[in-house]
């Protein structure tokens, strides 16, 4: 494995534990992004990865253990300060907010600056510039059509680009997605999944939960695997899921050449 | 015409009451059963600085920085606590504030004060400036409504949890929303005051806390436009029909239980629903083309 030191590292998580009572989520979990890189965070159900990324957006936090962005220390800021540090998390449930048409959804994000405190948000008026870049980051997912829509009446995968493109509107460093293509159809899922591979090349770093493996596959350059809530894998996708100790944990011992994208569970196609 | 300037300078000062709530529950989305202990303050605050020699101008400012500070205090609440029990919580604000001055002799305990200096203003000049003050108030409202602040606000009402995620600092939203609806609700308490002359306790009770929150209800929500139409006409309605002031509290509290359950948008959602069904059909939601 090519490792840079952490010290470049993008993002570095260090001996990470999230503990609700007596249940240990995440156990004592390090690992590193790099800048440019779309790593995949992978791992049965339960294994801790939704939970390992709430801790690393500051949705719930971390019993113990820090998480680094650019060598600065995360773990005591709340979500929105993190965010303005350059986190953005799209998140599995997506989350519009009716009242507004989708370019104001994407707008409302991209008017960060002006958001930063109540003072400023009064001072400032004007949301031509933010609509603008709206409309590009709705052209970028490819849902520009439907920008004056409501997100009410709107299909599960136009909602799933939206979340897209408003997290994409705070300009982030890292790009969190939490299961981007669950409840989506193989054919939407793929064209999904090419979607986040135009954004990743265009530079932006990546951190994805998926389920999907063929699309994980096709897409990451590095893996991380949990179970148990314990780190089980870390490198080049291939050679992480041909160790047997993955293989047994993720695919109950099953071979690689079987790991067809999988029906998703119920509970995780449910959506508004 | 005494009575004509006296209903005038009563609509004016409602008005204002009503759009003070406006921003906090309809704007920001954050309930209180309490806002008529905010008008008490205000009108506490100007009605003994007035008795202490202080010019009545010169009171409203110190009215609103007491009513706005204890504001943001009771926003801090709205960090802990969501929805249903906010209401609860600013409902208990309320029954502390009328409980409070109740005890303090300084304050005219429960004979309340009067007898303070006048503002020095004919009837006519103090209802130029309770409609003044009542117009300024509706153009903050839509300044406000129309800056980023009133998109925050928006969508911190629809969903706190997705704005943390955008990066919105949520609490000091809230507490924004409390300390500018509360100031201004002070300011409509010094007005309250010097209009009556006298103020007490029950002045300022729960049933007033009711009153405005149906005034905002009523109109819709968030409406700047309703929200006037509806604090006004209710304001009105009891001088003209002598019956709805005895059962005031009734007719309020329906109309408050009837727009819940009916029109949940209030008068502006009457008007919007009017305006869609009189449009060509196919205009609604149709999209830009690409």
């Amino acid at each position: 494995m090519t490792q840079a030191k952490s010290g470049e590292a993008l993002l570095r998580v260090d001996h990470v534990s999230v503990r609700f009572g007596g249940l240990t989520a995440v156990d004592d979990v390090s690992f590193t992004v790099h800048e440019g890189e779309l790593l995949g965070l992978i791992g049965p159900n339960g294994a801790g990865k939704t939970t390992m990324l709430r801790a690393i957006t500051g949705v719930v936090r971390a019993s113990a253990g820090e998480v680094f962005l650019r060598g600065e220390p995360l773990v005591h800021l709340g979500i929105d300060q993190r965010v303005r540090r350059g986190l953005s998390l799209s998140q599995q449930l997506v989350k519009p907010l009716r009242t507004m048409t989708l370019v104001e959804n994407v707008a409302l994000a991209a008017g960060f600056a002006k958001t930063v405190s109540p003072l400023r948000s009064l001072l400032h008026v004007d949301s031509g510039a933010e609509m603008a870049v709206g409309m590009e980051m709705l052209a970028r997912v490819g849902i520009a059509e439907r920008a004056h829509q409501l997100p009410g009446t709107q299909p599960l995968g136009v909602l799933k680009r939206l979340e897209l493109a408003r997290a994409l509107a705070l300009q982030p460093k890292l790009f969190l997605l939490d299961e981007p293509l669950a409840g989506l159809n193989s054919q939407e899922a793929r064209a999904f999944a090419n979607t986040i591979a135009d954004i990743h090349q265009s530079g932006m770093t990546v951190v994805l939960i998926e389920h999907n493996l063929g699309e994980v596959m096709r897409l990451c350059q590095r893996l991380v695997v949990l179970d148990n809530g314990k780190k089980i894998g870390d490198g080049e996708p291939r050679a992480v899921m041909n160790d047997p100790e993955v293989q047994a944990a993720y695919l109950g011992g099953d071979t690689l050449a079987k790991s067809q994208p999988e029906p998703q569970s119920p509970q995780e196609t449910t959506h508004a | 015409m005494d009575y004509e300037i006296s209903l005038v300078t009563t609509i004016g000062i409602t008005v204002m009451f009503a759009l003070s709530l406006n921003l906090i529950t309809g704007f920001c989305g954050q309930i209180s059963l309490g806002h008529a202990a905010f008008l008490g303050l205000g009108a506490y605050t100007s009605a003994m600085l007035c008795q202490a020699g202080m010019p009545f101008l010169l009171t409203l400012p110190l009215a609103m920085l007491v009513a706005g500070l204890l504001g943001a205090v009771v926003g801090l609440a709205s960090l802990r606590v969501r929805a249903d029990f906010l209401a609860i919580t600013t409902m208990g604000v309320g029954f502390i504030f009328i409980g409070v001055v109740r005890q303090q002799e300084w304050m005219g305990g429960e004979m309340g004060v009067t007898g303070f200096p006048g503002s020095g203003l004919g009837k006519t000049a103090f209802m130029a400036l309770c409609l003044a003050l009542a117009a300024l108030t509706a153009g903050v409202s839509l300044y406000i409504q129309r800056a980023w602040m009133g998109r925050v606000f928006k969508g911190i009402a629809e969903d706190e949890d997705t704005m943390r995620v955008l990066g919105i600092d949520v609490p000091r939203y809230k507490l924004a929303a409390f300390a500018i609806g509360t100031a201004l609700a002070g300011a409509a308490g010094g007005l309250y005051a010097q209009n009556l002359k006298f103020i007490g306790p029950d002045s300022f009770g729960f049933v007033e806390s009711v009153t405005v929150l149906s005034m905002v209800v009523v109109g819709g929500i968030g409406s700047v436009f309703w929200v006037v139409v509806a604090a006004a006409l209710l304001s009105a309605l009891p001088g003209w029909f002598q019956f709805i002031g005895d059962y005031k509290l009734l007719v309020y509290g329906g109309l408050l239980f009837l727009m819940m359950r009916f029109s949940p948008h209030g008068l502006a959602g009457i008007a919007a629903r009017l305006t869609q069904l009189l449009k060509p059909k196919g205009v609604a939601g149709q999209g830009a083309k690409p």
